[in-house]
């Protein structure tokens, strides 16, 4: 039989020593020493997941929406005759492929940059040594070229768009053409807000953050951009194969 | 020591601003969208009360409104509808107590991040902004209901308030889609990682596992709630024909065409029922929580507790058909949605014996918190009981649209959830402002709301059994409706007096805020981490350390203590249950 003592609740956080907690209690203990470097960016991370596994479900909404509406025929008043309204759009296959290929570079020299970003982090206590230089290649801007890179692919679908329009195609002309623009649209616009944390990230060492928390934006928004390609090759397969 | 040194992930905030407006503290975050939460139910109730009156005195002129015609009505009914269901039932369970609670409940010194809660909140609050200009706006407030089902809510020229109101209605729900988009994040997050030591996931008090599993409700539903008002406001304003087929509206043939108004309901449907255990689940968690606490008794079945929300969050996902068995789907996918449903009933019946089993033979307290816990139970078996009638498609055919609908779900997703807010509320305000509440009005509160809510919500089931039909504004000259008046008479002085109950429980709360007698750290002798920091907590919970948790959440009259309550930073105590 055990035996307890009352203490007033307060007390318990400072009062007597307890045996340890099982062993897989809790955080397995990996917090307790505070939000330090690592256990930030486990936390970004895991926050990344949940943000990628709600943008997957806007893009499965959409995604169905799209499928139910293609196989759908329409009732026509006049031929008093079920027909379907859904006209391929003629896409630009050049350019979309063209953005593909830059969409692609960029997220090599995003895992480029994201590599460069933990290095720089590993070697962060070794290089605040007055007199010790890692070499100048450790400072190529990776990240700077994949910024440029994202924007060179919302210019591309820009152009795109623009194309669309050249041949006739409006957000209102046909189901297909309207599922195209939102999709590419949806999808540019998650990867503009990419591109944002992308320059964040790229502004760190102005605003004199640390290596540490340089990576973990860098980390973060790696992983998201990689995110936005794999969504784009599925946007762009869907609006090809599925038509 | 049983605790450890922490570095909290924010400095104290010193001007007012940062402390109070723009805080990152997530006890303000949950202050702040419990007073939003309080503001809206009553923007909510008054038009409830419109309502009511409309339907027995149709002829009056209303102060503020003056008469309502069947559209205003219809306005009425939308947003009623709209500002409960998103900012009520969503907004106080889960942003305001959950944001408070559930950090301090798992030992953490704040959210996960701590600038997207705030950014959170002060989206959502945005987004009622919106909401609430719609009123304002030429044309007013939509008419669509709160299921925004098109063609009504697709076509701007439908109706008076179908322009720039509806634009602004999709706009508010997709703002409150991204906000609680936010919040679920940092809730999953903060969950999963932020735990103290020694709080294993089956210590975890059965609030947090029903914020948790909300979050992840939210997670994946809001997700497609804005991908379907997306579509709508293309539809609307882009001439687009995602929902619109050929339509002609006040005789002109509209530009739309081959579009499939089905199309909606299966999206909305698909977020909007698990939206229903979004409100109900932590309701279902605080209810768990206070019957242990005031039963003084483990709660029953703890791990069964877990694995039913788990099961119920699973099923609602795979239900939403049951909403559109009016729409001409297939016998045999009724079929499957219908067993689907009354699958949900397992569960919930589980949790339901849970909690009687928890009151049996305990040493029961009933103060105001226990009594809100013990009305929630009540309205969610009253309420839930209805369910298996309109999960069954032959059924259904009878009852779909009338008030036998409005009955069920007014019962079960709003009165039951707003008891669970209730019981949070009597429960965590001596935490969260360090002064009791009053017990005397706070009976006098619980009695008048319990039988008022019944009065008010079990007649309609009657009244649909009889056909009367939900949404009408009018009804008080139709013949064959007559016979039906002196009971909708009846449950509009209902809601009356109810409703002015409810300005017992305003004052009471604003007054024990302010006046109330000082409570102790832990005033219902509590086991789990809130009740063991100062009260109310300081701006890192727990004063510079972080806990560590030895016991599981609901140890009362564990054999061998001295007291009938072990906490769970105590020392762990043999024969306890975790």
């Amino acid at each position: 039989m055990a035996t307890y003592t009352p203490t007033n609740p307060i007390d318990h956080i400072g009062g007597i020593k307890p045996p340890a907690p099982p062993a897989g209690g809790g955080d397995d203990g990996r917090g307790a020493s505070g939000p330090d470097y690592g256990a930030r960016l486990r936390r970004a991370r895991l926050g990344l997941i949940c943000a990628i596994a709600t943008v997957c479900m806007v893009f499965i909404a959409l995604t169905s929406a799209y499928i139910v509406r293609r196989g759908m025929p329409t009732y026509d008043d006049a031929t008093q005759a079920y027909w379907y309204d859904w006209n391929n759009v003629s896409l630009p296959w050049e350019l979309l492929a063209i953005n593909t290929v830059v969409l692609l570079v960029s997220s090599v020299t995003m895992e480029l940059a994201r590599r460069q970003a933990t290095r720089q982090a590993a070697l962060a206590p070794v290089s605040s040594i007055p007199g010790v230089s890692l070499g100048k290649e450790r400072s190529f801007p990776w990240l700077g070229i994949t910024v440029l890179l994202g924007f060179g692919f919302l210019a591309g679908q820009w152009l795109a768009w623009g194309e669309l329009h050249n041949r006739g195609f409006y957000v209102n002309t046909n189901p297909s053409s309207s599922f195209t623009f939102l999709l590419t649209v949806t999808h540019a616009v998650h990867l503009a807000g990419g591109l944002i944390a992308l320059l964040w990230a790229t502004t760190a060492f102005l605003r004199h953050k640390t290596a540490e928390a340089r990576r973990i934006v860098v980390d973060i928004s790696a992983w998201y951009w990689h995110f936005m390609l794999v969504l784009w090759i599925y946007i762009f397969a869907l609006l090809g194969l599925a038509r | 020591m049983a605790t450890t040194a922490t570095v909290h992930a924010h400095a104290a905030p010193q001007g007012f601003i940062r402390k109070y407006i723009f805080s990152l503290d997530h006890k303000v975050i949950g202050i702040q969208y419990f007073f939003l939460a309080l503001t809206a139910v009553f923007v909510g109730m008054f038009l409830s009360l419109l309502m009511r009156i409309h339907l027995i005195w149709p002829q009056a002129v209303l102060p503020l409104v003056g008469e309502i015609k069947p559209e205003t009505y219809l306005s009425l009914l939308t947003m009623h509808g709209t500002i409960m269901v998103f900012f009520v039932l969503t907004t106080a369970p889960q942003g305001g107590f959950g944001n408070y609670i559930l950090p301090i409940q798992l030992g953490a010194a704040d959210m996960a991040f701590p600038v997207l809660n705030m950014l959170s909140f002060w989206t959502t609050f945005v987004g009622f902004v919106v909401i609430i200009a719609a009123f304002f706006v030429t044309g007013g407030a939509p008419l669509h209901g709160w299921t925004g089902y098109p063609p009504l809510s697709a076509v701007q020229a439908a109706g008076p308030g179908e322009g720039l109101g509806a634009d602004l209605w999709i706009t508010s729900i997709a703002i409150f889609c991204l906000a609680s988009l936010m919040g679920a994040l940092n809730f999953i997050t903060t969950t999963l990682d932020l735990r103290a030591k020694g709080m294993t996931l089956m210590r975890m008090p059965l609030t947090v596992w029903s914020w948790f599993i909300t979050a992840i409700l939210g997670l994946l539903a809001f997700g497609v709630l804005l991908s379907a008002g997306i579509l709508l406001l293309l539809d609307r304003n882009m001439g687009t024909s995602f929902y619109l087929p050929q339509i002609v509206v006040n005789g002109v043939v509209m530009q739309h065409k081959g579009g499939s108004v089905l199309l909606w309901q299966h999206l909305f449907w698909f977020f909007g029922h698990p939206e229903v255990y979004i409100a109900i689940l932590p309701g279902m968690g605080v209810a768990s929580q206070i019957l242990s606490t005031f039963s003084r008794k483990p709660i029953f079945g703890y791990k069964a507790m877990v694995y039913a929300m788990l099961a119920i969050g699973f099923f609602g996902f795979m239900v939403w058909g049951h909403h559109m068995f009016m729409s001409g789907m297939s016998p045999y996918s009724a079929f499957i949605f219908s067993v689907l449903t009354m699958c949900i009933g397992v569960p919930s019946a589980i949790k339901t014996f849970n909690w009687l089993g928890t009151m049996w033979k305990g040493h029961i307290r009933f103060q105001t918190p226990m009594l809100y816990a013990i009305g929630f139970v009540s309205l969610f078996v009253s309420g839930g009981l209805s369910g298996p009638f309109l999960a069954q498609p032959v059924l259904d055919i009878q009852l779909h649209d009338t008030y036998f609908v409005v009955g069920h779900f007014h019962l079960i997703m709003g009165v039951a959830a707003i008891f669970g807010i209730f019981a949070a509320t009597y429960y965590w305000v001596p935490k969260m402002f360090g002064r009791m509440m009053n017990e005397t009005w706070g009976r006098v509160h619980f009695f008048i709301t319990l039988a008022g809510t019944y009065a008010i919500f079990m007649p309609m089931h009657y009244l649909g059994m009889a056909g009367q039909t939900r949404r009408y504004s009018q009804f008080t000259e139709v013949a064959y409706q007559a016979k039906l008046i002196p009971l909708q008479t009846f449950m509009t002085y209902a809601a009356i007096i109810t409703i002015a109950a409810q300005f017992i429980f305003l004052f009471n709360l604003f007054y024990s805020i302010f006046k109330g007698p000082k409570a102790s750290d832990n005033p219902w002798e509590s086991t789990t981490l809130e009740w063991v920091t100062a009260t109310p907590p300081p701006h890192d919970n727990f004063g510079g350390v972080t806990p560590v948790v030895h016991n599981g959440p609901y140890e009362y009259g564990v054999p061998g203590a001295s007291k009938d309550f072990v906490m769970q930073t105590d020392p762990p105590v043999a024969g306890a249950g975790h």
